[in-house]
């Protein structure tokens, strides 16, 4: 009998551990191997790869998601626009198709790498890893990661990022917190953009968006802004220079 | 709809571990998935024989368990499986700490040994 797998002769053999463990048990034999691992243990292990490449780097990496169209890249120009002169910019677009949005970024002058996932609805941590590749780190303080426009399944994927920040936009439900609770229970801060519409939005009820997402996500913070308008940009720059300050601080 | 994705990391992980273990087939792999995961059991089920075909786990069979919700209210200390969202049954706080429910593991797999392996313990 073996006392290092657990396995004890009989008909059973199971060998415990994580997968790897040594095996004493008998060639030609059915065996249970334990695992306990993650589905995706293995994207979290690159996205732990990527964090920690960002954080020696010192850049601070934000992960945007929301659903498509919600501004996410009109937010970025905004935010290059306004932070350039105080830090080095780089962005990851994704998408399933076309360079249109890192085209748009890079007319601001900001190096931008275009991640088209094909028929993937979602980032994930190889994607990110391959695309920090091409990307000088060292002459970069602030990366954003704008996400394939999709509720459900970015959430599931650790990239490596130091925060989320999910965009909920005016023109769409108010209750989208409590129909996609994951992605907006991961959410670092929530920022409900195209503010500057509302009233032409009978629908959309700032205060039902709120009482939703803190249905979800109690503690995390929300701010509402208009990237075109300029409405609420200086709350987000806020948030933005405080979060890399903080990170600094603890790296 | 990542179950693809998902499918795909679970069949690169038991794969390793199948070799790992000199195995010529894996006949059953055993997932324990969360309603918060964020994954359709019956959709990874379908994806699981088209990513698995021509694989040592072609045959295999995905046995998936299906855990509760659980919270721990941090306002008045209950434990429960929330009615709604993540809002405590007594108190009806939202600010509540999930004890349970999000889980997306592979507990273990059942493997076939080859019968004369060339690794001598």
């Amino acid at each position: 009998m073996c006392t290092n797998c657990g396995c004890n002769g009989g008909k059973q053999y199971t060998v415990q551990g994580d997968g790897f463990s040594a095996d004493h048990t008998p060639p030609g034999e059915t065996v249970i191997v334990d695992v306990h691992r993650a589905l995706l243990f293995d994207n979290d292990q690159q996205a732990a790869r990527n964090r920690q490449r960002l954080t020696e780097h010192n850049i601070t990496a934000i992960n945007l998601m929301s659903s498509p169209g919600s501004g996410k890249t009109t937010l970025l120009e905004r935010t290059i626009d306004e932070l350039l002169t105080r830090y080095r910019i780089a962005v990851i677009e994704g998408d399933l198709e076309t360079e249109n949005d890192a085209r748009r970024i890079r007319a601001k002058g900001v190096e931008a790498v275009q991640v088209t996932t094909g028929n993937a609805c979602h980032l994930d941590a190889a994607m990110v890893g391959s695309a920090l590749q091409q990307l000088d780190l060292k002459q970069i303080d602030l990366l954003f990661i704008e996400n394939v426009g999709n509720l459900v399944c970015p959430a599931s994927f650790d990239l490596g990022q130091h925060r989320n920040v999910t965009l909920l936009s005016t023109t769409e439900g108010d209750d989208k917190p409590e129909k996609y609770p994951l992605i907006f229970r991961a959410s670092d801060l929530l920022l409900i953009s195209k503010i500057d519409l509302l009233p032409l939005l009978d629908e959309f009820d700032l205060q039902c968006a709120a009482d939703s997402f803190a249905s979800v996500a109690a503690d995390t913070p929300l701010l509402q802004l208009s990237a075109k308008r300029g409405d609420g940009v200086a709350q987000w720059l806020a948030w933005l220079n405080d979060t890399h300050q903080q990170l600094q601080r603890s790296s | 709809m990542h179950e693809f994705s998902l499918c795909r990391g679970v069949l690169q992980q038991v794969t390793r571990i199948a070799e790992a273990h000199h195995a010529i087939a894996i006949n059953a792999i055993h997932l324990h998935i969360g309603p918060l995961a964020g994954v359709e059991v019956a959709l990874l089920e379908r994806a699981f024989p088209l990513v698995s075909r021509g694989t040592i786990a072609e045959h295999a069979t995905l046995e998936v368990t299906r855990s509760v919700v659980t919270i721990y209210c941090a306002k008045c200390g209950n434990r429960c499986e929330p009615k709604r969202l993540f809002i405590c049954n007594s108190c009806h706080s939202s600010v509540t700490e999930l004890l349970s429910g999000d889980e997306m593991r592979i507990e273990n797999i059942v493997l076939k040994k080859r019968v004369q392996t060339d690794h001598v313990h």
